[in-house]
């Protein structure tokens, strides 16, 4: 186990840059997920971390070494592939104990080692079977189970469950975190999918066209994300946003499309007439009196809340309901945002007020 | 009238019999069969069985040939000419095909890399497999000639040599020179379609044992070598049954000269059969490299057979 630390790395594929200078510090036996929209340059700075592809500029140290230069094999740490990578040659405890043969550890070591890595993963019945013999969660088990057995300094996962289906991918979810929690061994986990990153992550870096967005723990994000993209990225579904303008005339409020006037908790400084965007979550809607005119469009119970489709000043929102209320699309409601749960952009910049 | 009418229903009955006939899937994949086992019948099997019985014949050009049982082949046994066929032909399949695979995985491996000009560089290596045997072949006669050999006249130029080789001329050295024309002219296949092989092979298999430590000498061990072993099995059934029945380069280059060192079965098949006109006793020869392809081909068979990681799934 170590800590990982990357300095302003930079990667250039031929003149086109696809990182440009990310920093990020992690620290011994943290759980480090990077999400992002695809082409935003997550797997690229893991196949980084793991010595797969060069560095063009800034350090990556794994402990206290600097390991820019330092062969995959000599950087100590496992990776676990979209695809599982398994060999396919090779039975269930061949796969796993690959490694360790290849440094010529002794036959009782391996099948010592094996043996401990397949009943935590509950792999014990299968390890004389070809990787095409197993099913797609199985074959998740032995990529990660190649990864324990070598007791590696850093473990890498990228996308790991993308080629799971939807049921059998929140199983290895918890299965990952549960995993994580007993051995303790620092994790860099890429994925797109944010609620993986929320559910997993003691930290999560949100990345975007090459750059780090914001980092901070799976609430942090949440709660207070520090400019739009990461606002609308993190949160399912995804946090409504308004155009328009702060007024400030006793009250603060917040001006939308076609008149709508929306509560705001502050006005942030010298802010009257200040363009800007207005977030809501979809669950910090209430229906109340003094709410704005909503026409509800779609109505999508999923059984424990409902999602609502409606249109505020012409602009679709969503909201969602833990309560049965009784709606139609076409009925006129009024919706209410939690003042102090809103979230105010800069409309040009993007970032939080 | 009444003769009108008859064959009227008699048409109608045709037609519909007709009609009927196919609609029938049995007869509708007879008849979709029909060419390509008319073309089987004809070019393959029939061949095959009028060479099974010339060989047991005493057949001659222009005669009528009769009946000898095994006569060709008792009379084969003794003759030291046609086991000198049997030797230079294992020797020339064995030795080229061994070389071929060789150079052939080495070029593969190679052009699998990241090369620049790789597509033309490709395009070079299938030179040799493009050009036309009997061009190629003499092309090497020439280079193998005793007076105007460019090999010889260069390693004279540079020293190495005081006389020109004596390429076709002296048995062993004649064996060797039609063997590297061979080689020459095989490895392209074998080349690129161990490419092939290799292409499939998943990228992330390679990263995967790096990041497991395996060195480059360990990852072609236990990764390139097992994944390609399918393909392997087949290029070199392949170029085995190829350079086994190889015809056109011998016979080219040296006619199965210098005294019958570098004659092949099908070469001196060729010779006793058309040059001799001994149909049958050609025949015969050419029956005798029979048993040799058929253990090739079970050889190949029993390796062939898919390997438990390639089956499918069973639970």
């Amino acid at each position: 186990m170590s800590s990982v630390q990357i300095r302003d790395v930079r990667k250039s594929f031929g003149n086109f840059e696809v990182l440009h200078g990310v920093s990020i510090p992690i620290e011994d036996g943290q759980f480090v997920v990077l999400v992002g929209p695809s082409g935003c340059g997550k797997s690229t700075l893991l196949r980084m971390l793991a010595g797969l592809e060069n560095i063009t500029s800034g350090t990556i140290s794994i402990g206290d070494r600097v390991v820019n230069n330092v062969q995959p094999k000599e950087r100590d740490i496992a990776m676990v592939f979209q695809n599982y990578a398994l060999y396919p040659h090779m039975t269930v405890g061949e796969n796993m104990g690959f490694s360790l043969k290849l440094r010529n550890a002794g036959s009782d070591e391996i099948n010592k080692r094996v043996k401990r890595a397949a009943e935590i993963l509950a792999l014990s019945p299968l390890l004389d079977r070809y990787p095409r013999q197993l099913s797609g969660g199985q074959r998740q088990r032995v990529a990660m189970g190649r990864a324990i057995v070598r007791d590696p300094q850093v473990f890498l996962f990228d996308e790991p469950l993308s080629n799971l289906d939807a049921k059998l991918r929140v199983a290895m979810r918890t299965e990952i975190k549960e995993l994580h929690q007993r051995l303790k061994t620092t994790t860099v986990y890429v994925t797109h999918d944010q609620i993986e990153a929320m559910t997993m992550a003691d930290k999560i870096v949100v990345m975007h066209d090459g750059i780090v967005e914001q980092m901070g723990t799976p609430l942090e994000l949440y709660d207070k994300p520090e400019n739009q993209f990461v606002a609308g990225f993190i949160g399912s579904p995804a946090m409504n946003f308004l155009k328009g303008h702060v007024r400030v005339n006793g009250v603060a409020t917040f001006e939308g499309p076609n008149g709508v006037k929306l509560p705001l908790k502050s006005a942030p400084a010298a802010s009257d007439g200040r363009p800007v965007v207005y977030g809501v979550r979809p669950e910090h809607f209430t229906i109340a009196d003094d709410g704005a005119d909503a026409e509800i469009v779609v109505v999508e119970p999923t059984g424990s809340e409902t999602q609502v489709f409606a249109k505020v000043g012409g602009e679709q929102v969503v909201a969602v309901f833990r309560e049965r209320h009784q709606f139609n699309p076409g009925d006129k409601v009024k919706l209410k945002p939690e003042p102090s749960l809103v979230h105010l952009f800069d409309d040009a910049t993007g970032k939080r007020l | 009238m009444a003769v009108m009418a008859e064959s009227a229903v008699a048409q109608v009955k045709r037609s519909s019999m007709w009609t009927r006939a196919f609609e029938s899937r049995n007869f509708l994949g007879a008849m979709f069969m029909v060419p390509a086992i008319a073309i089987l019948i004809l070019f393959l099997a029939y061949p095959l069985a009028l060479g099974l019985w010339l060989g047991m014949t005493d057949t001659k050009i222009g005669g009528v040939g009769r009946y000898i049982g095994f006569g060709n082949f008792v009379s084969l046994a003794k003759d030291s000419v046609f086991w000198l066929s049997v030797f230079n032909t294992i020797f020339y399949t064995f030795a080229a095909s061994i070389v071929k695979f060789a150079i052939g995985l080495y070029l593969a491996l190679l052009l699998n890399e990241r090369l620049p000009f790789k597509s033309m560089i490709r395009a070079i290596v299938l030179l040799p497999f493009v050009v036309p045997t009997v061009l190629s072949a003499i092309a090497f006669w020439w280079i193998y000639d005793s007076q105007f050999s460019i090999i010889s006249w260069v390693l004279l130029k540079a020293g190495l040599i005081t006389r020109y080789i004596d390429f076709l001329g002296d048995p062993w050295n004649a064996r060797w020179s039609v063997v590297a024309a061979n080689i020459w002219r095989g490895v392209p296949f074998v080349a690129i379609t161990l490419l092939a092989g290799l292409q499939t092979i998943s990228p992330s298999l390679y990263e995967a044992a790096n990041l497991d430590g395996a060195t480059n000498l360990q990852r072609f061990r236990h990764i390139t070598l097992p994944m390609l072993s399918p393909i392997i099995a087949v290029v070199m059934t392949f170029s085995v049954l190829m350079t086994f029945t190889d015809f056109q380069l011998i016979y080219t280059i040296t006619r199965g000269g210098p005294i019958n060192a570098t004659h092949l079965m099908a070469t001196l098949s060729f010779q006793r059969a058309i040059t001799g006109g001994n149909l049958g006793e050609g025949a015969a020869i050419s029956n005798a490299m029979i048993p040799f392809l058929v253990a090739a081909i079970l050889l190949s068979f029993f390796g062939l057979q898919r390997s438990r990681w390639q089956q499918g799934g069973r639970d």
